[in-house]
Protein backbone atom coordinates (compact mmCIF):
# COMPACT_ATOMS: atom_id res chain seq x y z
CA UNK A 1 0.00 0.00 0.00
CA UNK A 2 1.14 3.45 -1.15
CA UNK A 3 0.04 6.55 1.28
CA UNK A 4 0.30 10.36 -0.32
CA UNK A 5 -0.33 13.46 1.51
CA UNK A 6 -0.84 17.13 -1.02
CA UNK A 7 -0.38 20.06 0.52
CA UNK A 8 -2.51 22.95 -1.24
CA UNK A 9 -4.43 26.12 -0.69
CA UNK A 10 -7.74 25.48 -0.32
CA UNK A 11 -9.52 26.25 -4.19
CA UNK A 12 -6.23 24.91 -5.68
CA UNK A 13 -7.96 21.15 -6.11
CA UNK A 14 -5.76 19.64 -3.56
CA UNK A 15 -9.56 17.25 -3.26
CA UNK A 16 -9.57 17.13 -7.12
CA UNK A 17 -6.46 15.82 -7.01
CA UNK A 18 -7.15 13.26 -4.57
CA UNK A 19 -10.29 12.03 -6.25
CA UNK A 20 -9.02 11.99 -9.87
CA UNK A 21 -6.22 9.48 -8.29
CA UNK A 22 -8.39 6.98 -6.04
CA UNK A 23 -10.85 6.72 -9.04
CA UNK A 24 -8.54 6.33 -11.66
CA UNK A 25 -7.05 3.41 -9.11
CA UNK A 26 -10.06 1.92 -8.67
CA UNK A 27 -11.04 2.16 -12.17
CA UNK A 28 -7.99 0.13 -13.00
CA UNK A 29 -9.40 -2.82 -10.71
CA UNK A 30 -7.05 -1.88 -7.61
CA UNK A 31 -8.03 -0.28 -4.25
CA UNK A 32 -7.91 3.12 -3.21
CA UNK A 33 -9.28 6.07 -1.11
CA UNK A 34 -9.60 9.56 -1.39
CA UNK A 35 -10.12 12.19 1.26
CA UNK A 36 -9.80 15.20 2.58
CA UNK A 37 -8.24 16.60 5.77
CA UNK A 38 -11.83 17.28 6.98
CA UNK A 39 -12.82 20.31 8.38
CA UNK A 40 -13.87 24.00 7.15
CA UNK A 41 -12.12 24.74 3.93
CA UNK A 42 -11.46 28.49 3.73
CA UNK A 43 -10.08 29.51 -0.15
CA UNK A 44 -6.60 30.57 0.26
CA UNK A 45 -5.24 28.36 3.49
CA UNK A 46 -3.37 25.48 3.74
CA UNK A 47 -4.76 22.66 3.20
CA UNK A 48 -4.54 19.05 3.14
CA UNK A 49 -5.66 15.89 1.35
CA UNK A 50 -4.64 12.27 0.66
CA UNK A 51 -4.72 8.74 -1.37
CA UNK A 52 -3.82 5.41 0.00
CA UNK A 53 -3.76 2.99 -2.77
CA UNK A 54 -2.97 -0.68 -3.05
CA UNK A 55 -3.69 -4.25 -4.74
CA UNK A 56 -5.38 -5.39 -1.50
CA UNK A 57 -8.77 -4.35 0.01
CA UNK A 58 -7.71 -1.12 2.80
CA UNK A 59 -9.26 -1.37 5.97
CA UNK A 60 -7.31 1.13 7.78
CA UNK A 61 -9.70 4.67 8.09
CA UNK A 62 -7.77 6.86 10.37
CA UNK A 63 -5.61 9.49 9.06
CA UNK A 64 -2.10 9.68 7.22
CA UNK A 65 0.87 9.97 9.24
CA UNK A 66 3.73 8.47 7.87
CA UNK A 67 3.45 8.85 4.46
CA UNK A 68 5.40 7.89 1.37
CA UNK A 69 4.05 10.61 -0.74
CA UNK A 70 4.13 14.28 -0.11
CA UNK A 71 2.69 16.51 -3.31
CA UNK A 72 3.51 20.03 -2.57
CA UNK A 73 1.26 22.33 -5.21
CA UNK A 74 1.81 25.28 -3.66
CA UNK A 75 5.38 26.70 -3.95
CA UNK A 76 4.76 28.61 -0.91
CA UNK A 77 3.96 26.14 0.94
CA UNK A 78 7.37 24.53 1.58
CA UNK A 79 8.64 27.71 4.03
CA UNK A 80 5.07 28.11 5.67
CA UNK A 81 3.68 24.07 6.28
CA UNK A 82 6.19 21.91 7.43
CA UNK A 83 5.64 19.67 4.46
CA UNK A 84 8.20 16.81 5.33
CA UNK A 85 6.97 15.63 8.88
CA UNK A 86 6.55 12.21 9.19
CA UNK A 87 7.39 11.48 5.26
CA UNK A 88 9.19 7.95 5.68
CA UNK A 89 12.89 7.62 5.26
CA UNK A 90 12.77 5.95 1.79
CA UNK A 91 9.98 8.58 1.19
CA UNK A 92 9.53 10.58 -1.68
CA UNK A 93 8.86 14.44 -1.79
CA UNK A 94 7.14 16.01 -5.04
CA UNK A 95 7.28 20.20 -5.11
CA UNK A 96 5.97 22.20 -7.50
CA UNK A 97 8.61 25.39 -7.51
CA UNK A 98 10.72 27.37 -10.08
CA UNK A 99 13.07 27.21 -7.71
CA UNK A 100 16.14 25.17 -8.11
CA UNK A 101 16.55 21.27 -6.00
CA UNK A 102 19.47 22.86 -3.68
CA UNK A 103 17.29 25.69 -2.88
CA UNK A 104 14.35 23.46 -1.68
CA UNK A 105 16.65 20.96 0.31
CA UNK A 106 17.77 24.38 2.18
CA UNK A 107 14.06 25.69 3.27
CA UNK A 108 13.31 22.52 4.44
CA UNK A 109 16.76 21.03 5.74
CA UNK A 110 15.85 17.70 3.50
CA UNK A 111 17.91 15.31 2.45
CA UNK A 112 15.51 12.92 0.93
CA UNK A 113 14.24 11.47 -2.38
CA UNK A 114 13.06 15.13 -4.19
CA UNK A 115 11.60 15.87 -7.18
CA UNK A 116 10.89 19.55 -8.72
CA UNK A 117 8.77 20.85 -11.69
CA UNK A 118 7.17 24.05 -12.41
CA UNK A 119 3.58 23.02 -12.53
CA UNK A 120 2.08 26.56 -12.25
CA UNK A 121 4.41 27.25 -15.40
CA UNK A 122 3.05 24.21 -17.27
CA UNK A 123 -0.82 25.10 -15.82
CA UNK A 124 -1.04 28.92 -16.85
CA UNK A 125 0.36 27.45 -20.49
CA UNK A 126 -1.56 24.75 -21.34
CA UNK A 127 -4.63 25.26 -19.44
CA UNK A 128 -4.42 29.53 -19.09
CA UNK A 129 -4.51 29.45 -14.96
CA UNK A 130 -2.12 28.78 -12.33
CA UNK A 131 -4.24 25.98 -10.86
CA UNK A 132 -1.73 22.88 -10.71
CA UNK A 133 -3.39 20.14 -9.13
CA UNK A 134 -3.78 18.19 -12.48
CA UNK A 135 -0.93 18.85 -13.85
CA UNK A 136 1.03 17.78 -10.38
CA UNK A 137 -0.92 13.96 -10.81
CA UNK A 138 1.98 13.87 -13.45
CA UNK A 139 4.68 14.17 -11.17
CA UNK A 140 3.33 11.89 -9.42
CA UNK A 141 2.30 8.92 -11.65
CA UNK A 142 6.15 9.77 -12.62
CA UNK A 143 7.84 9.52 -9.33
CA UNK A 144 5.38 6.93 -7.70
CA UNK A 145 4.50 4.58 -10.82
CA UNK A 146 1.72 3.98 -9.21
CA UNK A 147 -0.40 4.30 -12.08
CA UNK A 148 -0.17 4.67 -16.12
CA UNK A 149 -0.71 8.06 -16.88
CA UNK A 150 -3.93 5.73 -19.66
CA UNK A 151 -5.73 5.60 -16.74
CA UNK A 152 -6.24 9.30 -15.35
CA UNK A 153 -7.68 9.57 -19.01
CA UNK A 154 -11.67 8.47 -17.92
CA UNK A 155 -11.65 10.08 -14.38
CA UNK A 156 -10.10 13.32 -16.22
CA UNK A 157 -12.68 13.14 -19.07
CA UNK A 158 -15.42 12.62 -16.64
CA UNK A 159 -14.66 15.78 -14.46
CA UNK A 160 -13.26 17.80 -16.99
CA UNK A 161 -15.38 17.35 -19.86
CA UNK A 162 -14.14 19.16 -23.28
CA UNK A 163 -10.65 20.79 -20.97
CA UNK A 164 -9.98 17.07 -20.10
CA UNK A 165 -7.74 17.31 -23.00
CA UNK A 166 -5.93 20.21 -21.72
CA UNK A 167 -5.42 18.74 -18.25
CA UNK A 168 -3.87 15.75 -20.21
CA UNK A 169 -1.68 17.17 -22.12
CA UNK A 170 -0.63 19.49 -19.03
CA UNK A 171 0.11 16.53 -16.85
CA UNK A 172 1.86 15.09 -19.87
CA UNK A 173 4.14 17.68 -19.80
CA UNK A 174 4.53 17.60 -15.46
CA UNK A 175 5.67 13.54 -16.20
CA UNK A 176 8.29 14.71 -18.95
CA UNK A 177 9.39 17.86 -17.49
CA UNK A 178 9.85 16.70 -13.50
CA UNK A 179 13.25 16.51 -12.23
CA UNK A 180 14.80 14.47 -9.92
CA UNK A 181 17.15 16.04 -7.38
CA UNK A 182 20.72 14.68 -7.03
CA UNK A 183 20.76 12.87 -3.41
CA UNK A 184 21.91 15.19 -0.71
CA UNK B 1 -22.67 -7.72 -8.64
CA UNK B 2 -21.50 -5.46 -10.72
CA UNK B 3 -17.81 -4.52 -11.47
CA UNK B 4 -16.08 -1.80 -8.10
CA UNK B 5 -16.45 1.77 -8.97
CA UNK B 6 -15.02 5.03 -7.26
CA UNK B 7 -17.61 6.70 -5.57
CA UNK B 8 -17.85 9.18 -2.45
CA UNK B 9 -19.59 7.22 0.27
CA UNK B 10 -22.19 10.26 0.62
CA UNK B 11 -22.68 10.26 -2.88
CA UNK B 12 -23.16 6.71 -2.86
CA UNK B 13 -25.77 6.55 0.15
CA UNK B 14 -28.05 8.60 -2.23
CA UNK B 15 -27.41 6.44 -5.18
CA UNK B 16 -28.43 3.56 -3.25
CA UNK B 17 -32.01 5.44 -2.08
CA UNK B 18 -31.91 5.80 -6.15
CA UNK B 19 -32.85 1.97 -6.31
CA UNK B 20 -35.36 1.61 -3.63
CA UNK B 21 -38.64 3.50 -5.52
CA UNK B 22 -38.98 6.00 -3.23
CA UNK B 23 -41.81 8.42 -3.51
CA UNK B 24 -40.72 11.35 -1.12
CA UNK B 25 -37.39 12.84 -0.07
CA UNK B 26 -37.22 15.52 2.56
CA UNK B 27 -34.14 16.48 3.06
CA UNK B 28 -32.71 19.46 4.71
CA UNK B 29 -28.80 20.05 4.13
CA UNK B 30 -26.07 20.04 7.07
CA UNK B 31 -22.57 19.03 7.48
CA UNK B 32 -21.34 16.54 6.90
CA UNK B 33 -24.43 14.87 5.53
CA UNK B 34 -24.46 17.67 2.74
CA UNK B 35 -23.86 15.31 0.11
CA UNK B 36 -26.20 12.92 0.31
CA UNK B 37 -28.86 15.87 0.78
CA UNK B 38 -27.27 17.66 -2.45
CA UNK B 39 -27.25 14.05 -4.66
CA UNK B 40 -30.65 13.38 -3.47
CA UNK B 41 -31.94 16.17 -4.90
CA UNK B 42 -30.03 16.39 -8.15
CA UNK B 43 -31.19 12.50 -8.78
CA UNK B 44 -34.96 13.65 -8.69
CA UNK B 45 -34.51 17.18 -10.50
CA UNK B 46 -32.97 15.35 -13.18
CA UNK B 47 -35.81 12.97 -13.13
CA UNK B 48 -33.60 9.64 -12.91
CA UNK B 49 -36.23 8.48 -10.72
CA UNK B 50 -40.13 9.17 -10.32
CA UNK B 51 -39.88 10.84 -6.68
CA UNK B 52 -41.11 14.01 -4.75
CA UNK B 53 -38.11 15.96 -3.19
CA UNK B 54 -39.67 18.41 -0.65
CA UNK B 55 -37.40 21.35 -0.27
CA UNK B 56 -38.12 22.32 3.78
CA UNK B 57 -37.09 25.18 6.03
CA UNK B 58 -35.84 22.53 8.76
CA UNK B 59 -35.44 19.24 10.14
CA UNK B 60 -38.10 19.72 12.25
CA UNK B 61 -39.82 20.01 9.41
CA UNK B 62 -38.28 17.50 7.25
CA UNK B 63 -39.14 14.40 9.49
CA UNK B 64 -42.54 16.10 10.06
CA UNK B 65 -42.90 16.28 6.43
CA UNK B 66 -41.80 12.36 5.85
CA UNK B 67 -43.95 11.17 8.78
CA UNK B 68 -47.36 12.98 6.92
CA UNK B 69 -45.82 11.23 3.47
CA UNK B 70 -45.31 8.20 5.13
CA UNK B 71 -48.82 7.85 6.60
CA UNK B 72 -49.96 8.42 2.81
CA UNK B 73 -48.61 5.23 1.84
CA UNK B 74 -45.20 6.50 0.13
CA UNK B 75 -41.56 5.31 0.85
CA UNK B 76 -39.91 8.19 2.30
CA UNK B 77 -36.68 9.15 2.89
CA UNK B 78 -34.38 11.60 5.15
CA UNK B 79 -30.89 12.20 5.98
CA UNK B 80 -29.39 14.36 8.74
CA UNK B 81 -26.44 14.95 10.81
CA UNK B 82 -25.80 15.97 14.34
CA UNK B 83 -27.97 19.53 15.32
CA UNK B 84 -30.28 18.82 12.47
CA UNK B 85 -31.15 14.75 14.73
CA UNK B 86 -31.48 16.92 17.50
CA UNK B 87 -34.12 19.63 16.21
CA UNK B 88 -35.89 16.23 14.51
CA UNK B 89 -36.04 14.79 18.25
CA UNK B 90 -39.61 15.98 18.98
CA UNK B 91 -40.88 13.88 15.82
CA UNK B 92 -38.60 10.99 16.00
CA UNK B 93 -41.20 9.19 18.70
CA UNK B 94 -44.49 9.96 17.10
CA UNK B 95 -42.77 8.35 13.56
CA UNK B 96 -42.25 5.22 15.56
CA UNK B 97 -45.85 5.35 17.43
CA UNK B 98 -47.75 5.85 14.80
CA UNK B 99 -45.46 2.71 12.88
CA UNK B 100 -44.36 4.57 9.85
CA UNK B 101 -41.37 2.67 8.29
CA UNK B 102 -39.70 6.21 7.10
CA UNK B 103 -35.85 5.49 6.31
CA UNK B 104 -32.94 7.94 7.76
CA UNK B 105 -29.35 7.85 6.90
CA UNK B 106 -27.63 10.20 9.94
CA UNK B 107 -24.02 10.94 9.31
CA UNK B 108 -22.72 10.63 12.23
CA UNK B 109 -21.18 13.97 14.01
CA UNK B 110 -20.39 15.60 17.67
CA UNK B 111 -23.45 17.43 19.09
CA UNK B 112 -22.93 21.22 19.59
CA UNK B 113 -21.15 23.30 22.38
CA UNK B 114 -18.99 23.84 21.13
CA UNK B 115 -19.76 23.56 17.43
CA UNK B 116 -17.90 20.72 16.22
CA UNK B 117 -18.84 19.45 12.82
CA UNK B 118 -16.49 16.13 12.92
CA UNK B 119 -17.49 12.46 13.39
CA UNK B 120 -18.41 10.73 17.02
CA UNK B 121 -21.75 9.22 18.27
CA UNK B 122 -23.18 12.08 20.47
CA UNK B 123 -26.12 12.89 17.91
CA UNK B 124 -27.81 9.80 17.61
CA UNK B 125 -27.67 8.37 21.80
CA UNK B 126 -30.11 10.79 22.55
CA UNK B 127 -32.22 9.45 20.15
CA UNK B 128 -31.59 6.11 21.58
CA UNK B 129 -35.37 5.92 23.38
CA UNK B 130 -37.41 7.17 20.14
CA UNK B 131 -38.28 3.91 19.54
CA UNK B 132 -36.54 3.78 16.13
CA UNK B 133 -34.33 0.60 14.27
CA UNK B 134 -30.70 1.67 14.57
CA UNK B 135 -28.36 0.21 12.26
CA UNK B 136 -24.45 1.40 11.97
CA UNK B 137 -22.13 0.91 9.52
CA UNK B 138 -18.50 0.26 9.03
CA UNK B 139 -17.30 0.88 5.47
CA UNK B 140 -18.98 2.78 2.00
CA UNK B 141 -20.56 -0.76 0.92
CA UNK B 142 -22.68 -1.47 3.94
CA UNK B 143 -23.60 1.84 3.41
CA UNK B 144 -25.16 0.66 0.23
CA UNK B 145 -26.38 -3.08 1.63
CA UNK B 146 -28.08 -1.40 4.25
CA UNK B 147 -29.55 2.06 3.31
CA UNK B 148 -31.43 -0.51 0.82
CA UNK B 149 -31.88 -3.40 3.24
CA UNK B 150 -33.53 -0.64 5.48
CA UNK B 151 -36.97 0.18 3.77
CA UNK B 152 -37.18 -3.94 3.54
CA UNK B 153 -36.85 -4.49 7.40
CA UNK B 154 -38.93 -0.92 8.45
CA UNK B 155 -41.89 -1.75 6.08
CA UNK B 156 -42.14 -5.35 6.76
CA UNK B 157 -45.84 -5.89 7.86
CA UNK B 158 -44.13 -7.59 11.29
CA UNK B 159 -42.24 -5.02 12.01
CA UNK B 160 -43.57 -1.66 10.42
CA UNK B 161 -40.95 0.98 12.40
CA UNK B 162 -39.33 4.01 11.24
CA UNK B 163 -35.45 2.50 10.73
CA UNK B 164 -31.95 5.31 10.85
CA UNK B 165 -28.76 4.09 9.33
CA UNK B 166 -25.94 5.56 10.75
CA UNK B 167 -23.01 6.68 8.69
CA UNK B 168 -19.77 8.11 10.58
CA UNK B 169 -19.39 11.69 9.26
CA UNK B 170 -16.20 12.54 7.39
CA UNK B 171 -14.82 9.31 7.94
CA UNK B 172 -17.06 7.53 5.92
CA UNK B 173 -19.39 10.48 4.21
CA UNK B 174 -16.65 11.85 2.91
CA UNK B 175 -14.64 8.99 1.60
CA UNK B 176 -13.69 8.18 -2.17
CA UNK B 177 -13.53 4.11 -2.02
CA UNK B 178 -14.42 0.79 -4.47
CA UNK B 179 -17.93 0.12 -3.68
CA UNK B 180 -20.18 -2.08 -5.80
CA UNK B 181 -23.76 -1.36 -6.72
CA UNK B 182 -26.54 -3.80 -7.46
CA UNK B 183 -28.47 -3.17 -10.54
CA UNK B 184 -31.81 -1.79 -10.77
CA UNK B 185 -33.73 -5.26 -11.27
CA UNK B 186 -32.06 -7.17 -8.42
CA UNK B 187 -33.36 -4.41 -6.15
CA UNK B 188 -36.14 -4.63 -7.52
CA UNK B 189 -36.92 -7.97 -6.84
CA UNK B 190 -35.26 -7.58 -3.19
CA UNK B 191 -37.32 -4.96 -2.34
CA UNK B 192 -41.18 -5.02 -3.10
CA UNK B 193 -43.68 -2.27 -3.35
CA UNK B 194 -44.50 -0.76 0.32
CA UNK B 195 -48.14 -2.57 1.46
CA UNK B 196 -49.00 -0.15 3.85
CA UNK B 197 -51.49 -1.09 6.81
CA UNK B 198 -53.48 2.25 6.72
CA UNK B 199 -53.18 4.95 4.60
CA UNK B 200 -54.29 8.84 5.23
CA UNK B 201 -56.87 9.77 1.77
CA UNK B 202 -59.37 12.81 1.63
CA UNK B 203 -62.05 9.64 0.12
CA UNK B 204 -61.42 7.59 3.15
CA UNK B 205 -60.78 10.07 6.29
CA UNK B 206 -59.28 8.84 9.65
CA UNK B 207 -56.95 9.75 12.64
CA UNK B 208 -53.60 8.11 12.93
CA UNK B 209 -51.62 8.55 16.39
CA UNK B 210 -53.76 11.11 17.59
CA UNK B 211 -54.38 11.29 22.05
CA UNK B 212 -54.28 8.42 24.49
CA UNK B 213 -55.33 8.95 27.84
CA UNK B 214 -54.16 7.57 31.04
CA UNK B 215 -56.00 4.45 30.44
CA UNK B 216 -54.44 3.16 27.72
CA UNK B 217 -51.04 4.86 27.03
CA UNK B 218 -48.66 2.65 29.23
CA UNK B 219 -50.59 -0.21 26.89
CA UNK B 220 -49.79 1.57 23.43
CA UNK B 221 -45.88 2.26 24.56
CA UNK B 222 -45.83 -1.52 25.33
CA UNK B 223 -47.08 -1.89 22.25
CA UNK B 224 -44.17 -0.15 20.94
CA UNK B 225 -41.56 -2.04 22.78
CA UNK B 226 -42.94 -5.08 21.96
CA UNK B 227 -42.49 -3.95 18.08
CA UNK B 228 -39.20 -2.61 18.21
CA UNK B 229 -38.01 -6.34 20.34
CA UNK B 230 -39.71 -8.47 17.62
CA UNK B 231 -38.35 -6.53 14.99
CA UNK B 232 -34.95 -8.00 15.65
CA UNK B 233 -36.57 -11.42 13.73
CA UNK B 234 -36.85 -9.74 10.58
CA UNK B 235 -33.70 -7.67 10.42
CA UNK B 236 -32.25 -11.21 11.28
CA UNK B 237 -34.32 -12.40 8.26
CA UNK B 238 -33.49 -9.45 5.82
CA UNK B 239 -29.39 -10.15 6.68
CA UNK B 240 -30.17 -13.48 5.46
CA UNK B 241 -31.82 -12.92 2.53
CA UNK B 242 -29.19 -10.11 1.45
CA UNK B 243 -26.29 -12.70 2.23
CA UNK B 244 -27.79 -15.03 -0.17
CA UNK B 245 -28.89 -12.59 -3.08
CA UNK B 246 -25.72 -10.39 -2.78
CA UNK B 247 -22.75 -12.62 -1.16
CA UNK B 248 -22.46 -10.38 1.57
CA UNK B 249 -23.67 -11.75 4.81
CA UNK B 250 -24.62 -9.30 7.79
CA UNK B 251 -25.20 -10.12 11.53
CA UNK B 252 -26.56 -8.02 14.18
CA UNK B 253 -23.16 -8.98 16.13
CA UNK B 254 -19.96 -9.41 14.26
CA UNK B 255 -16.60 -10.44 15.21
CA UNK B 256 -13.42 -10.83 14.05
CA UNK B 257 -11.01 -13.44 15.58
CA UNK B 258 -13.10 -13.38 18.44
CA UNK B 259 -13.69 -17.25 19.24
CA UNK B 260 -10.67 -17.68 21.33
CA UNK B 261 -10.03 -14.29 22.45
CA UNK B 262 -9.43 -13.41 26.13
CA UNK B 263 -9.58 -9.71 25.39
CA UNK B 264 -12.35 -8.04 23.18
CA UNK B 265 -12.77 -4.66 21.80
CA UNK B 266 -16.15 -3.67 20.62
CA UNK B 267 -16.97 -0.76 18.35
CA UNK B 268 -19.72 0.26 16.60
CA UNK B 269 -18.69 1.93 12.58
CA UNK B 270 -15.73 2.83 10.94
CA UNK B 271 -13.37 2.30 13.69
CA UNK B 272 -14.43 -1.32 13.10
CA UNK B 273 -11.95 -1.42 10.45
CA UNK B 274 -9.22 -0.11 11.82
CA UNK B 275 -9.66 -2.38 14.75
CA UNK B 276 -9.52 -5.00 12.77
CA UNK B 277 -5.63 -4.24 12.08
CA UNK B 278 -5.02 -3.47 15.78
CA UNK B 279 -6.06 -6.96 16.37
CA UNK B 280 -4.18 -8.37 13.68
CA UNK B 281 -0.97 -7.07 14.94
CA UNK B 282 -1.68 -7.89 18.53
CA UNK B 283 -2.29 -11.60 16.91
CA UNK B 284 0.80 -11.62 15.82
CA UNK B 285 2.56 -10.99 18.95
CA UNK B 286 1.06 -13.83 20.45
CA UNK B 287 -2.24 -11.85 22.40
CA UNK B 288 -5.18 -13.65 22.57
CA UNK B 289 -6.94 -10.04 21.38
CA UNK B 290 -10.53 -10.21 19.10
CA UNK B 291 -13.01 -7.74 18.05
CA UNK B 292 -16.84 -7.69 18.29
CA UNK B 293 -19.08 -5.11 16.48
CA UNK B 294 -22.57 -4.05 17.19
CA UNK B 295 -24.43 -3.58 13.82
CA UNK B 296 -27.25 -3.48 15.47
CA UNK B 297 -28.10 -0.79 18.27
CA UNK B 298 -31.59 -0.79 19.01
CA UNK B 299 -33.12 -3.45 19.31
CA UNK B 300 -29.76 -4.41 21.36
CA UNK B 301 -29.04 -8.17 19.97
CA UNK B 302 -28.14 -9.10 23.58
CA UNK B 303 -28.29 -12.74 22.95
CA UNK B 304 -25.59 -12.32 19.71
CA UNK B 305 -23.74 -10.10 22.21
CA UNK B 306 -23.51 -12.76 24.78
CA UNK B 307 -22.66 -15.60 22.33
CA UNK B 308 -19.64 -13.18 20.42
CA UNK B 309 -18.00 -12.71 24.21
CA UNK B 310 -18.87 -15.95 25.65
CA UNK B 311 -15.21 -17.03 27.70
CA UNK B 312 -13.65 -13.66 27.16
CA UNK B 313 -11.81 -12.13 30.36
CA UNK B 314 -11.68 -8.50 29.22
CA UNK B 315 -14.16 -6.52 27.11
CA UNK B 316 -13.09 -3.07 26.71
CA UNK B 317 -16.31 -0.75 24.93
CA UNK B 318 -15.33 1.54 23.02
CA UNK B 319 -17.92 4.86 23.46
CA UNK B 320 -18.10 7.66 21.28
CA UNK B 321 -21.05 9.52 23.55
CA UNK B 322 -20.74 10.75 26.42
CA UNK B 323 -23.88 10.35 28.97
CA UNK B 324 -22.74 13.75 31.16
CA UNK B 325 -22.45 12.54 35.42
CA UNK B 326 -23.94 9.06 33.93
CA UNK B 327 -22.41 5.60 35.16
CA UNK B 328 -20.48 5.87 31.34
CA UNK B 329 -20.57 5.65 27.69
CA UNK B 330 -24.28 4.97 26.66
CA UNK B 331 -22.87 1.51 24.85
CA UNK B 332 -20.77 0.39 28.09
CA UNK B 333 -23.80 1.10 30.17
CA UNK B 334 -26.29 -0.70 28.06
CA UNK B 335 -24.18 -4.17 28.46
CA UNK B 336 -23.30 -3.86 32.02
CA UNK B 337 -27.03 -3.42 32.46
CA UNK B 338 -27.53 -6.54 30.55
CA UNK B 339 -24.85 -8.78 31.66
CA UNK B 340 -25.08 -7.86 35.13
CA UNK B 341 -26.48 -11.49 36.59
CA UNK B 342 -24.28 -13.17 34.17
CA UNK B 343 -21.86 -15.42 36.22
CA UNK B 344 -18.20 -15.46 34.56
CA UNK B 345 -19.27 -12.17 32.79
CA UNK B 346 -16.08 -10.54 31.54
CA UNK B 347 -14.68 -7.26 33.09
CA UNK B 348 -15.85 -4.54 31.41
CA UNK B 349 -13.69 -1.78 30.46
CA UNK B 350 -15.25 1.34 29.06
CA UNK B 351 -13.04 4.09 27.56
CA UNK B 352 -14.60 7.25 26.16
CA UNK B 353 -12.84 8.15 23.03
CA UNK B 354 -12.63 9.58 19.00
CA UNK B 355 -14.90 12.07 20.44
CA UNK B 356 -15.46 15.34 18.10
CA UNK B 357 -13.43 13.82 15.24
CA UNK B 358 -10.50 12.75 16.98
CA UNK B 359 -8.51 10.25 15.22
CA UNK B 360 -8.52 6.72 16.76
CA UNK B 361 -5.23 4.87 15.26
CA UNK B 362 -4.16 1.20 14.88
CA UNK B 363 -1.76 2.38 18.04
CA UNK B 364 -4.56 3.54 19.92
CA UNK B 365 -6.47 0.53 19.97
CA UNK B 366 -2.85 -1.14 20.94
CA UNK B 367 -2.73 1.72 23.82
CA UNK B 368 -6.73 0.96 24.92
CA UNK B 369 -5.65 -2.75 25.13
CA UNK B 370 -2.67 -2.16 27.43
CA UNK B 371 -4.36 0.49 29.77
CA UNK B 372 -7.42 -2.36 30.17
CA UNK B 373 -4.69 -4.68 31.72
CA UNK B 374 -3.71 -2.44 34.66
CA UNK B 375 -7.24 -1.04 35.06
CA UNK B 376 -8.23 -2.19 38.27
CA UNK B 377 -12.54 -1.45 38.08
CA UNK B 378 -15.06 -0.97 35.97
CA UNK B 379 -15.71 3.09 35.98
CA UNK B 380 -15.18 4.49 32.75
CA UNK B 381 -11.86 6.52 31.40
CA UNK B 382 -11.40 9.18 29.09
CA UNK B 383 -8.90 8.02 26.66
CA UNK B 384 -5.54 9.71 25.90
CA UNK B 385 -7.15 13.06 27.08
CA UNK B 386 -4.83 15.94 27.84
CA UNK B 387 -4.81 16.83 31.59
Amino acid sequence: MIEIRWHGRGGQGAVTSVEMLALAAIEEGKYAQGFPAFGPERRGAPVMAFNRVSDKPIKIRSGIYRPDVVVVLDPSLVSLVPVTDGLKPDGILIVNTSKTASEIRKVLNYKGKLFTVDATHIAKEELGVPISNTTMLGAVLKATGVLKMDAMKSPLEHRFGRVAGKNMTAMKRAFNEMKQAKAA
Amino acid sequence: MGKRIGMEVGIAAAEAVALCNIDVAAVYPITPQSHIAEHMADIIHDGRIDAEFITVESEHSSISACAGASATGARVYTATSSQGLMLMHEILPIVSAMRLPVVMGNANRAVSGPLNIWNDHGDIMPQRDSGWICLFTENGQEVIDLSIMAFKIAEDPEVMLPTVVNIDGFQLTHMIEPLEFPTQAQVNKFLPDRKPYATLHPDNPMTMGCFNMPDIFTETMKAKDTALWNSKKTIVKVFNEWGRQFGRKYNVVETYKAKDAETLILTMGSMGETASIAVDEMRKAGRKVGLVKLRLWRPFPVEELRAAIKGCKTLIVMDRAISFGGAGGPVATEIKSFLFHDKGRPRIVDFLMGLGGRDVTVGDFIAMVERAKNKKDETYEYYGVRE
